[in-house]
């Protein structure tokens, strides 16, 4: 099927073990086997190719085909961290080669200067712990541009007067507008304000073993089977297969990192398919398997040294976790869109990036989007005006009109780092492995909800502008469900209230790296992957000079 | 057999993209799963039912047919929906089979007790049974955009309202919504590949025109 691939033995102890393959995992394999070290991948989920992706809606949602799996993966939730956690789906992740990247969405947008300096440029917020990052934008700006022309990003620099600086265009003009672009473009410009072409890591223009998109309109939540989504599947995984050094092995569900009597880690320990344990030995290791799912692995890691959790002297791991504010808001026109043609954004605006606390009153900020991210089946369970029966004439006519009519507009904004917001181990419930599992702690901090209602306002005045014959917003709720695991390892010069510094280094273990979305410091507003994939290569060329320099020994 | 050759001219075309070597390693698959999709939804003998006795097999097409009604367009009937909850139930949802078996004797029992001189959901009226499928369908909370289960146990009228919408509206290459109709009630083309202008408001699209500069942070 595939071409001769590497294979290491579990007691070859191999350079780097990397625990995840997705954003950052897939760029991490691509970085470090192309600087020459010995690179092992492992994977929890399969292995599939561009052969699996099909536009099932019932097998990829339903029966999440790409995602993690609650029927072997239980997760609880709770409020806060007084409650009993009750049982329920409280999060979806990639579980395959590639992770998120296979299915999300694509939005690809950089962080301003503002995201790493907010707490200098703000002060501080009453409920929140809201840090500065250790690094800057101008840290990033060069890792920013090396994911845009390695892996494939369409857009067009200078558009956004909000944009931050750049050092290179983007490799490939945007996209094709779609008609909810054009309605979100016209109406956002009669209101004074600035739309611009979305960047999105979607091909606009084929690359080697890649198609440009063709628009086939199963985008959002699917694998794409003409490679034209840039997921790590279609680009660094490959890469990395190529240099004859990296193994990506499927199927390999790591619960444990082993460490020695010198607190040095030798390796991950993982379930084979037939659930057999192996311990694959390594000089260093580097976990990537998200923001869920790394500081589970830390606190699943506790030892004699670490009994609270690996790398977990601070206490912090698993803690301040955001998962970006916002909802939608639907509208209905007159004539047909079509939208559910192409992928999912063509327009976007950053007015309302950088919001004045003094002025608004409350912290935060984000961006609106224009889009139609949903398909058929989901169309018909969730995209229907409030008071549509759910059966019936009535539900089938509107259906009928509705669905080459509608839009959605986006809106996508800041979470604030809450100390109780997290991930922990569920003190009862277990896996299908016996092992403890995921329990999500959360309660959105006031100013996130208030940004949310703030965005809705501006979103229903774009509606009217555009003369949307319909329009309904989803209602402003706390969350109970993860899409964005972000800030749960987070990054900082300070052990105490930090897990990583920003070599991307635990604090406590020299030769244990983690990098995700758990290393984020804030939250950005609202689109974390292209950041994650700019620290994956960053933190790439930090290991690379630490391990060439003998520091990891 | 358009849809056939319409999915092999997107693959070969795609092809140019894609390496010489993932072509002929899974041409052949790929090419076989889409005519035996294809031979399924064109076959006129209609399969026989794994799951619902015949009886029940009418019972459940009736009940489809009023959540998803045929008027001047097909409905669930046309989709062949009944087909596609026999397969659904003795394949990936085995975990419904008790729903059902539970579920068709309450629903006889509802029938009797709303009419009592029905013997069975399919024998009655249409206001008839929008009588009774109005005294099944408890309402629940919204659902979430993208139609992933969130776990919780559901009713036989949810399991048989969620199953009729996958039925008649999945990719009709995937055992389900026969000749694409339910997909042709909406007006989704069942073509694999989609060139712009897509619609009304962006095929007068001018083209883009930047912004005038501006002073940043408006609000």
């Amino acid at each position: 099927m595939r071409p001769d691939l590497t294979k290491y033995k579990t007691s070859d102890e191999v350079d780097f073990v990397i625990v995840g393959s997705g954003a950052a995992g897939g760029i991490m394999a691509k970085e470090l086997s192309f600087n020459g070290f010995r690179v092992v991948v492992l994977e929890q989920g399969p292995y599939l190719t561009e052969a699996d992706f099909v536009h099932d809606e019932v097998k990829v949602l339903a029966q999440d085909l790409l995602t993690n799996k609650p029927k072997l993966q239980p997760t609880s939730f709770r409020k806060t961290p007084n409650e009993k956690a009750k049982p329920q789906r409280a999060l979806v992740y990639g579980r395959c080669v590639g992770g998120t990247s296979v299915h999300f969405t694509a939005n690809f947008w950089r962080f301003h200067e503002i995201d790493f300096i907010e707490r200098t440029k703000v002060g501080p917020v009453a409920g929140a712990d809201l840090r500065d990052w250790p690094i800057t934008y101008a840290d990033l700006e060069p890792y920013y541009t090396k994911v845009e022309w390695e892996i494939g990003v369409s857009g067009l620099a200078g558009a956004s007067p909000f944009d931050p600086p750049r050092s290179k265009p983007y490799p490939m003009p945007p996209l094709p507008v779609k008609s909810s672009g054009v309605i979100f473009e016209r109406a956002a410009r009669k209101l004074g304000w600035h739309p611009f072409p979305a960047p999105m890591a979607i091909l606009s223009q084929p690359r080697p073993g890649r198609s440009a998109c063709v628009n086939c309109g199963f985008c959002l939540a699917f694998g794409c089977e003409v490679g034209a989504k840039s997921s790590s599947l279609a680009t660094a995984i490959r890469m990395a297969e190529k240099t004859g050094r990296c193994e990506i092995r499927p199927n390999s569900y790591v619960h444990r990192i082993e460490m020695d009597n010198n607190g040095r880690v030798t390796g991950a320990v993982y379930f084979d398919e037939k659930r057999n344990a192996h311990l694959q030995k390594a000089k260093a290791v580097v976990v990537c398997a998200n923001g869920a799912e790394t500081p589970r692995l830390l606190l699943l890691s506790a030892n004699k040294q670490f009994p609270n959790g690996l790398a977990n002297s601070s206490g912090v791991v698993g803690k301040y976790l955001m998962l970006n504010s916002g909802g939608v808001t639907n509208a209905v026109f007159e004539h047909p869109l079509n939208d559910y043609k192409g992928f999912a954004v063509s327009r976007l605006l950053h007015d309302f990036y950088e919001l004045d606390p003094q002025k608004v009153g409350f912290y935060g900020g984000g961006g609106i989007d224009a889009r139609f991210d949903v398909t058929p089946i989901s169309f018909a369970m969730g995209g229907l005006p409030p008071g549509t029966p759910g059966w019936g004439k009535d539900f089938k006519n509107t259906l009928a009109h509705n669905f080459n009519r509608t839009m959605e507009l986006f809106c996508h904004g800041t979470s604030l780092p809450v100390e109780t917001n997290s991930f922990s181990l569920d003190p009862d419930l277990k896996d299908a492995w016996g092992l403890p599992a995921l329990c999500l702690t959360y309660k959105d901090h006031p100013d996130d909800l208030k940004l949310w209602a703030f965005q809705n306002q501006r979103a229903n005045e774009l509606l009217d502008a555009a003369g949307a014959l319909k329009k309904w917003s989803q209602p402003i709720q706390e969350s109970q469900f993860a899409v964005h695991l972000l800030g749960t390892c987070r990054m900082g010069n300070d052990p105490k209230t930090s897990v990583i510094n920003s070599d991307h280094r635990t604090h406590d273990v020299k030769n244990l790296f983690l990098c995700d979305g758990s290393s984020l410091v804030t939250s950005g507003r609202g689109q974390p992957t292209m950041t994650i994939e700019a620290l994956a290569f960053r933190a790439a060329d930090r290991i690379t000079a630490l391990a060439k320099r003998g520091d990891l020994a | 057999m358009i849809d056939n050759l319409s999915r092999r001219d997107f693959l070969s075309r795609g092809s140019a993209a894609v390496s010489a070597v993932w072509l002929s390693a899974h041409w052949p698959a790929m090419v076989a799963a889409a005519e035996h999709a294809h031979q399924a939804a064109k076959s006129t003998t209609p399969p026989k039912f794994q799951f619902f006795t015949p009886e029940e097999a009418a019972e459940i097409d009736a009940l489809t047919a009023r959540i998803i009604p045929s008027d001047e367009t097909p409905g669930a009937r046309e989709a062949g929906v009944v087909y596609f909850i026999d397969r659904a139930l003795t394949t990936f949802a085995v975990d419904d089979q008790k729903t059902y078996r539970e579920g068709l004797p309450a629903l006889q029992s509802r029938v009797r007790e709303l009419f009592p001189n029905l013997e069975k959901f399919s024998a009655a009226t249409p206001d008839q049974q929008d009588q009774i499928l109005h005294s099944l369908d408890e309402q629940t909370g919204p659902a979430g955009r993208h139609s992933r289960p969130n776990g919780a146990s559901r009713s036989f009228f949810q399991a048989l309202r969620v199953q009729t919408i996958q039925g008649f509206l999945i990719d009709p290459d995937s055992g389900g919504n026969r000749d694409g109709v339910g997909w042709k009630v909406i007006g989704r083309d069942r073509e694999h590949m989609f060139q712009p202008p897509f619609g009304y408001y962006d095929k007068d699209y001018a083209g883009w025109q930047p912004n005038p500069p501006e002073e940043k942070a408006k609000a």
